[in-house]
């Protein structure tokens, strides 16, 4: 079992043909396996992309005519908003919006039009790497070989974080330290996206087969405060929790992290005390990520 | 993106926001004349400058007289100004912003943000103004009063005039003050900003309500709708390394350390900083080069973390994805030849392509002697820490 993708989950891309990423990660989820089916490039409808897979101009057409409920969007930013909604609209299950870069406000609109389609549209992202069952499918811009399958038999790790290449670091300790990963989502990190903590978790908490939770949070918000919250009321799987960023000063935006902290709101000091609180098993240093996870469960 | 407050004044003044007469100068003499001009008998000469504490500093001064005013410019353009903000460098202030002072019977603050758990803007008010209102949350939270806005719709009028009502507003003034967050949610909404503040908003004594300073900061991924917004900025506000930075596509911040950090991907470079950290180092810089960070962006992220001349270490932590391995050794080699490594540079590399860059690192020792590599994290941090002391 996994959360969110498995082996059936047919995927298009949205902006396939694009120099954004499209075309290059289509072919990446493509080679590891994925069931990409398809995608879109408006005006470019009825032709094939570098792989052979059909391009269509509009999400509802490649619906029809692949049977996609999944997609990955890699729209430039003053589009992908609009993308998100048209994927939705076009019944498409789970939405991945890789794009980074898009105008907060785009997205708070976004968001309210997706409330129409509560329980039967689920987005992650947007600026996130995607999500992974390893060995099944692969949506998103992760390397594929730092994973470990559920199938290998070693016991299964689900992994949920606000960073990219941060993903990648745990990913590989927990891979070294020979554990599988059930599913890795990446919610990404912007102030308003799809899923968060907290949604991840639950799902994790309800997938038999993930038997412990890694979370790696940021400063900024109060996401991880309230996965704290959620994890100390509803999660019996043990947790590991890294925060990156203590050493950020304060009213700097660090990159594109979306991690600013302002007014002693959403510091790294007072996520940490509230993970410890609820319980989890939280690391200071990232290099001691998959280590914690073996010290929470025992091997 | 930031501007300075006599441009967000204007893009409030012209939303229909009232506020004191003014000028902006660029010279002493201009202040004299704008003092003259403005024809009201007590006035204010602030500078115009990003950073906070000016008052504490001198550059906010009351002035009666176009003599006074003259010699506060004087001081003010003749100064660097020095805050806890600033650094002990300071920063040169070219523009003041000359305006009228009011009778003072109330302060109010007013703004809007992004409030991150609802997904939508809010609007912030509070009775106790032109105070930080980060104290005001902290000491006393029942007084600040929230609003959001509809996501798709903006602030209601309805909303508007609760708002006023919860400050106390009766009367003729609730709607003043009803219309003036109006047409602040608008402006927030038609430009893309991430704050828009009035701090204080004045109630004077003869009952007008206006704005005498204003914080507008812009989302930078909205700017390539609003060009007129992104012509105002004023790149000598900003740090000349992180200037450089930008163009070369390069997240860079500098920071007061002495440890170097080049990394991809902004979570990965800010948990590369706590580890520096935790094992007794000060991180320089934060720096993401980005998942598609190509050879001459490398290099160009070499050269500006080498001109800090605080720098006595340089952590390279890549963990390849998007980035290939190889094409970070190779601009390492090539930034090493160009600027030569002075100081210990220590590499972490895993992930796309990470067998070719090691082989491509270990032909290339011999030329960078001060280049060692590390098997993980850990490892990396304690070396450029070590190595950093030792030199």
């Amino acid at each position: 079992m996994s959360i969110l993708v498995d082996k059936n989950t047919r995927v298009i891309c949205q902006g396939i043909t694009g120099s954004g990423g499209g075309a290059f990660h289509t072919k990446g989820c493509l080679d590891y396996g994925t069931k990409m089916v398809g995608g879109t490039s408006p005006g470019k409808g009825g032709t094939k992309d570098a792989n052979g897979l059909p391009i269509f101009d509009t999400v509802e057409q490649a619906v029809k005519a692949t049977g996609a409920d999944a997609t990955m969007i890699f729209v430039p930013p003053p589009f992908a908003a609009d993308a998100i909604c048209e994927a939705a609209d076009a019944g498409i299950r789970l939405i991945v919006a890789i794009t980074e870069g898009i105008p907060v406000l785009d997205m708070v609109r976004a968001k309210k039009y997706l409330a129409d389609f509560a329980g039967k549209v689920t987005l992650v992202g947007p600026n996130c790497p995607g999500v992974i069952t390893p060995g099944e499918c692969k949506i998103g811009i992760m390397p594929g070989y730092i994973h470990t399958p559920r199938t290998s038999g070693k016991r299964a790790v689900g992994i949920v974080s606000r960073s990219g290449t941060l993903t990648y670091e745990a990913v590989w300790q927990t891979s070294q330290l020979g554990w599988s990963q059930s599913t890795c989502v990446g919610i990404g990190g912007d102030p308003v996206k799809g899923m968060d903590f907290v949604d991840v978790l639950r799902a994790f908490q309800d997938d038999p087969e993930t038997e412990a939770i890694v979370m790696i949070g940021e400063i900024g918000g109060t996401a991880e405060e309230a996965a704290a919250e959620f994890v100390k009321k509803h999660v019996t799987k043990p947790v590991v929790g890294f925060i990156a960023g203590r050493t950020a000063p304060p009213g700097k935006r660090m990159g594109h992290a979306g991690a600013i902290i302002s007014g002693g709101e959403g510091t790294a000091e007072s996520k940490i005390l509230a993970m410890r609180a609820a319980g989890i098993h939280t690391t200071d240093s990232p290099a001691d990520i998959g280590t914690t996870l073996v010290r929470a469960t025992g091997g | 993106m930031k501007i300075h407050e006599y441009q967000a004044r204007d893009l409030l003044a012209k939303a229909g926001v009232p506020v004191p007469p003014a000028k902006v100068v660029e010279t002493a003499a201009a202040a004299e004349e704008a003092f003259i001009a403005n024809g009201m008998p007590l006035q204010v000469i602030k500078a115009q400058v990003f950073a906070g504490g000016r008052g504490k500093a001198g550059f906010v001064k009351l002035v009666k007289s176009a003599a006074e005013a003259r010699a506060a410019a004087e001081f003010m353009l003749g100064n660097r100004m020095v805050s806890p903000q600033t650094g002990p460098e300071g920063v040169a202030a070219t523009k003041l912003l000359v305006a009228g002072a009011v009778d003072i019977a109330h302060e109010y603050y007013v703004g809007l943000v992004l409030d991150r758990a609802k997904s939508t803007a809010s609007v912030i008010a509070s009775a106790q103004g032109g105070v930080e209102i980060e104290q005001v949350a902290h000491s006393n939270p029942q007084a600040i009063v929230k609003e959001p806005l509809h996501p798709t719709l903006g602030l209601q009028p309805f909303q508007a005039r609760r708002v006023a009502a919860r400050l106390g507003f009766t009367g003729k003034q609730a709607g003043v003050m009803a219309g003036i967050l109006l047409k602040l949610a608008n402006v927030f909404v038609q430009y893309d900003c991430s704050i828009a503040e009035i701090n204080p908003l004045v109630l004077t004594k003869d009952g007008q309500l206006l704005a005498i300073d204003a914080k507008i900061n812009f989302d930078d991924n909205a700017l390539f709708r609003h060009a007129d917004i992104a012509a105002l900025a004023d790149p000598a506000e900003n740090d000349p390394l992180e200037v450089r930075a930008a163009k070369a596509n390069l997240n860079y911040i500098k920071l007061d350390g002495d440890i170097a950090c080049l990394v991809n991907g902004a979570g990965l470079a800010m948990a590369t900083m706590d580890v520096v950290q935790l094992h007794g180092g000060k991180p320089a810089n934060f720096l993401d080069v980005g998942g598609g960070v190509k050879a001459e962006g490398a290099v160009e992220a070499f050269r500006i973390l080498l001109s800090d001349k605080k720098v006595r270490g340089v952590l390279v932590n890549i963990f390849g994805g998007i980035a290939r391995c190889d094409l970070i050794a190779e601009a390492l080699i090539h930034a090493g030849r160009e600027v030569g490594f002075k100081v210990p540079v220590v590499v972490r590399l895993e992930g796309t392509n990470v067998e070719k860059a090691r082989e491509i690192l270990a032909k290339a020792r011999g030329e960078l002697p001060t280049l060692k590599t590390a098997t993980d994290l850990n490892d990396a941090a304690k070396q450029i820490v070590a190595a950093t002391r030792a030199a």
